[in-house]
């Protein structure tokens, strides 16, 4: 057994621990450290299938960012209403481990089918990652992903245009203590809002 | 034992059924279903480069790029309405989302 081998069972055995462990574990706070370490247990398995750049990506993007608007928000609310909120899960174990066994029957026979009627061996994988010539994974993707697949790249930066407003106006709110003017409100002020004429009975 | 296809191929499926399984029990809180969510979206990623590997090129990896984009995007925006629904009925549970009801 090689170190490849090795890094694979290691790390494809983490990632399904954690993912248990994200989904069974009472706190929500360490629901998504288990789901951290989920995300870079993955990041391992591109690493060792040689798609560095998207193995560092998934990193930074989900670890860095992702993870921790995660954890911003769980921390925003309430944990203990948060942990008292899965009642009698127990009572559907039967029918979520029938479902799933099933589920994973089904995926593993068509696996198992596609493996041997198909003219390419994969039992035999020669290429441990894809073959690229002399250019690093990062250029070869990025000469891709600038070429042929440049509209697709534009509209992506348009979702996430779009979900950055969408984020900031949802949770957008006006505080009752803020101190700043609305200029509409001043710009329509008559002169009979603000001053009245009281006769005064002192003169008399 | 050499690693193959095949090797990543169940430990993609495996974290498939794990992150539906999961779906299937935290019904009620939904910051667990939005991150039974993102573990469906990583093991289809992980589908993705497993099979860019094997038919040798790249453009799996593009893919898993795009999917990663989008899936943030959509973490990004449901976390949003998490806060404001909290913020309206003090509680995430998805059975106390009735509001549209009557």
């Amino acid at each position: 057994m090689n170190i490849i081998s090795a890094l694979f069972y290691i790390f494809a055995a983490l990632l399904c621990i954690s993912a248990i462990q994200t989904i069974t574990i009472k706190n929500p706070v360490h629901a998504a450290l288990f789901l951290i370490l989920t995300f870079v247990s993955a990041s391992v398995l591109f690493m060792l299938q040689g798609a560095e750049f998207l193995a560092l990506t998934l990193i930074l993007v989900y670890v860095g960012a992702v993870m921790v608007l995660f954890l911003f928000v769980v921390m925003m609310l309430d944990v203990k209403l948060l942990e008292n909120m899965r009642a009698n899960f127990l009572t559907y174990i039967p029918t979520i481990a029938l479902v799933s066994i099933l589920f994973l029957g089904q995926i593993f026979y068509i696996i198992y089918k596609s493996i041997f009627s198909s003219d390419k061996n994969v039992n035999n994988i020669n290429n441990l990652s894809v073959d690229l010539g002399n250019l690093s994974n990062t250029k070869a993707l990025g000469k891709l992903l600038f070429t042929q697949y440049l509209p697709a790249f534009e509209i992506v930066g348009c979702i996430l245009l779009v979900a950055i407003i969408v984020a900031v106006v949802l949770t957008l709110r006006s505080r009752k203590d803020s101190k700043s003017l609305d200029v509409t409100e001043q710009v329509k002020v008559k002169p009979e809002d603000r001053l009245t004429f009281v006769s005064s009975k002192i003169n008399k | 034992m050499i690693v193959t296809t095949f090797h990543y191929l169940i430990a993609s499926a495996i974290l498939f059924i794990i992150s539906l399984a999961g779906i299937f029990i935290n019904r009620k809180n939904l910051i667990i279903l939005l991150m039974s969510i993102e573990l469906l979206l990583l093991s289809v990623n992980i589908n993705f480069v497993t099979f860019s590997t094997y038919n040798n090129n790249l453009h799996g990896q593009i893919f898993v790029f795009f999917i990663l984009t989008v899936a943030a995007a959509e973490a990004a925006i449901g976390l949003a309405l998490l806060v404001i629904l909290f913020r309206k009925i003090k509680n995430i549970q998805a059975e106390d989302i009735s509001i549209l009801k009557n």
